[in-house]
């Protein structure tokens, strides 16, 4: 299945966002998948005669595999972002895709964001707010010198314009 | 606005004193309170087993600690009004200060209970447009009705920005009453008032049954708390009987047909409290001003500049009566807050889209909530009938396996087919809800079903764009287009829109912002040399003139 929108939609973002962010994000997919295997293969050792746990267990662990494969490689097929003096824009999500735009003149806060497991992978996360709850912009799976930079840059070009429309 | 005369002749203070709240708060605070306590009191004074002792040193001890708590609450709590700044500073040991820009105040509301109005006080809530806690706006319980008013007018008295210049603030706030009879009262223009036809949409409000479940509740509680069940009461027990010996259908439809009667009283006296005297009247500086209640007395008064638009809104049982609700889009009121941001009691729907055009500014409704919709296509139709239905259908599978199973069921699925045609009901009443338009300052979103919305929300409070597009949109071809912005809910949705309408949409609303499509689409470029080259320095190529503003 081909994940990249349609013709008619907005032209996507111009940058892609670092590639060990596939890594990172496959990481964070096996935490999970993880998180929702351990506890039924634990509780299938344990109950016995407990042939229903093994199926759902197997059944999770090959959605879990499913998911481990696939969604890291769609997400960098489709995580882009631009910004410019005008707008931020991204483009993210693997099955479902989602266009986010917020004009440098409503910005209101910056912050770049290193989770530990981002810190494994030298990698950050941008997030733009406005002054609505609705509408953060977030770039996830940044080099983190460019993220680093990035902001600076953000922060330079909003320091000149007013007007938050609260 | 110009500032009282004497301004020049007078040189501003530093700072402006710290006032008191009106010393009748010394009565009305204890008098509240004990209100509030009055079920516990009855409860410790009739029902309690304690011996005669206690119940003396209770009833002695509880007026007291009120009236020196009111008293300690009068020493402690301060406000002052500066030429920038609003504060308030309360508490004896545990000391708070807290301060609010004035010019971050976006709404000042007036509440006077009927304790406060016997006293002639009034509540002042400020709000601002953020809901966290520094700048979280504050209260002042409570002032005369005289200073309440006077707060009013200062605080929000700002419709040309700039004005009043910084020194007549400070004059003004020094010397309230010069500053506000130089004023005057000038030209108050009427939006709306309550007409009493408007009555009969109170019994669909529902509110009533709520009210009605509250009391009873409550009743049975403190009954149970007095060793009294209401099912001992002798009348409660001779209907009991005389239900017991009729059929069952008839005395479902008695108690249904009771329920909904004093459900519906119930609803016209919440309607009654809430919405007597209401009107909405637009105040010489500009500002939208709602007054309205029967015991408890509320003003709402909003910034004209803070609106961002408004929303005409119709649960199933209003519309079809042809009924509405209108309520502001606004900063500084939360949305989620029940009556938060209403402008019109529930009323005839060509009211409401008046209201809602003449609190925009809009002289004609079509540029505004009751625009012509553009239709989106019939892809949207099948989505809208696809997920009405699917539910309803899977529900028939399951009800007819479970006949075949357990056989008492079989009854149940005849039952589920019939709600086959009301799902499709639905669906199709969605679509035709469905749709938006462009005008020139607004754009206007339509939605819903079961509550129907109608929201015109102003072009340039629109502070960024969402488009999200399911697995099954994406096969569609459709989108789902958030327009975000500070006021109201936050976003505001178009579901279901061609992904091609969406991007002619935000570009015309924001020409620019989205980028351009024959540049040249970069896909290919390096991931870590893109971060790099953008972050360093970012392309200046779509540097064109802006259109917001």
């Amino acid at each position: 299945m081909d994940p990249m929108p349609s013709a008619a939609a907005p032209r996507p973002p111009r940058f892609r966002v670092d590639p060990r962010a596939k890594h990172w994000w496959t990481v964070r997919a096996l935490i999970g998948a993880g998180a929702a295997l351990v506890p039924q293969v634990v509780a299938a050792l344990l109950v016995v005669d407990a042939g229903w746990l093994l199926a759902t267990s197997v059944m999770t662990a090959m959605a879990g595999a499913g998911y481990v494969l696939v969604m890291p490689r769609l997400r960098y097929r489709v995580h882009r972002w631009e910004a410019d003096e005008r707008a931020v824009y991204t483009l993210s999500g693997w099955l479902r895709l989602e266009w986010r735009v917020a004009p440098i003149s409503r910005i209101q806060t910056i912050d770049t964001e290193r989770s530990p497991l981002q810190r494994l992978f030298g990698l950050a996360t941008v997030t733009v707010t406005t002054a609505s709850a609705a509408g953060p912009v977030r770039i996830e799976g940044l080099d983190a010198a460019g993220a680093d930079a990035l902001a600076r840059r953000l922060t330079e070009i909003t320091r000149s314009e007013h007007g938050d429309a609260t | 606005m110009t500032g009282p005369a004497g301004r020049s002749s007078q040189p501003d203070p530093p700072e402006s004193p710290w006032r008191r709240l009106d010393a009748r708060m010394l009565a009305v605070f204890p008098v509240k309170q004990a209100a509030a306590l009055l079920p516990l009191l009855v409860v410790v004074l009739i029902g309690g087993r304690g011996d005669g002792l206690w119940q003396l040193v209770g009833a002695i001890a509880g007026p007291t600690a009120l009236v020196a708590f009111g008293l300690l609450r009068w020493l402690t709590v301060r406000y002052r009004v500066g030429p920038e700044r609003v504060e308030l500073r309360s508490g004896l040991l545990n000391r708070q200060h807290r301060s609010v820009r004035r010019d971050r105040v976006r709404t000042v509301d007036l509440t006077a209970s009927p304790v406060h109005r016997i006293f002639g006080l009034t509540v002042v809530e400020i709000g601002t447009g953020s809901q966290s806690g520094k700048d979280g706006g504050l209260s002042l319980d409570a002032v005369t009705a005289v200073e309440a008013e006077r707060l009013r007018r200062e605080l929000l008295d700002r419709a040309i920005p700039d004005h009043p210049p910084p020194d007549s603030v400070a004059a003004a706030g020094t010397a309230p009453t010069s500053g506000v009879d130089g004023r005057g009262p000038g030209v108050v223009e009427s939006v709306a008032r309550l007409r009493v036809s408007w009555l009969r949409f109170a019994p669909l409000t529902g509110s009533g049954l709520v009210a009605v479940g509250a009391v009873v509740g409550t009743a049975f509680q403190l009954g149970g708390e007095l060793g009294v069940r209401v099912t001992d009461l002798d009348v409660v027990a001779r209907v009991g009987d005389r239900l017991g010996a009729v059929p069952l259908w008839l005395a479902v439809l008695v108690i249904g047909t009771a329920f909904s009667l004093v459900g519906a009283l119930g609803s016209l006296a919440i309607y009654l409290e809430a919405w007597w005297r209401y009107r909405l009247t637009r105040e010489s500086d500009g500002t939208l001003r709602l007054r309205r209640g029967l015991l408890t007395t509320r003003s709402l008064s909003i910034e004209q500049r803070r609106m961002r638009g408004a929303e005409v809104s119709q649960s199933l049982s209003l519309r079809l009566f042809g009924g509405a609700r209108c309520t502001a889009v606004t900063t500084g009121l939360d949305a989620s807050a029940g009556v938060g941001g209403a402008l019109l009691p529930p009323a005839p729907a060509a009211e409401a889209h008046r209201v809602a055009a003449a609190a925009l500014h809009l002289a004609d409704q079509g540029q505004g909530s009751a625009a012509a919709l553009r239709r989106h296509p019939g892809a949207a139709l099948r989505r809208r009938l696809l997920r009405a239905v699917a539910p309803v259908c899977l529900l028939v599978v399951g009800a007819w396996w479970a006949a075949r199973t357990v056989p008492e069921l079989s009854p149940v699925w005849p039952a589920a087919v019939l709600a086959l045609p009301l799902a499709t009901a639905l669906g199709m009443d969605r679509y035709r809800n469905l749709g938006h338009a462009l005008r020139p300052e607004y754009l206007v979103i339509g939605s819903g079903s079961v509550v129907r919305r109608r929201v015109a929300l102003q072009r340039r409070g629109i502070i960024g764009w969402r488009l999200r597009q399911s697995l099954p949109q994406r096969r569609a071809g459709l989108v789902t287009l958030d327009a975000v912005t500070a006021a109201g809910r936050g976003r505001y949705s178009v579901v279901d829109l061609p992904i091609g309408w969406a991007r002619e949409l935000v570009e015309q609303v924001n020409p620019g912002l989205l980028p351009a499509e024959q540049r040249p689409s970069g896909p290919a470029r390096s991931a870590s040399a893109g971060t790099e080259h953008a972050a360093g320095d970012l392309p200046a190529e779509r540097a064109g003139g802006r259109a917001q503003e």
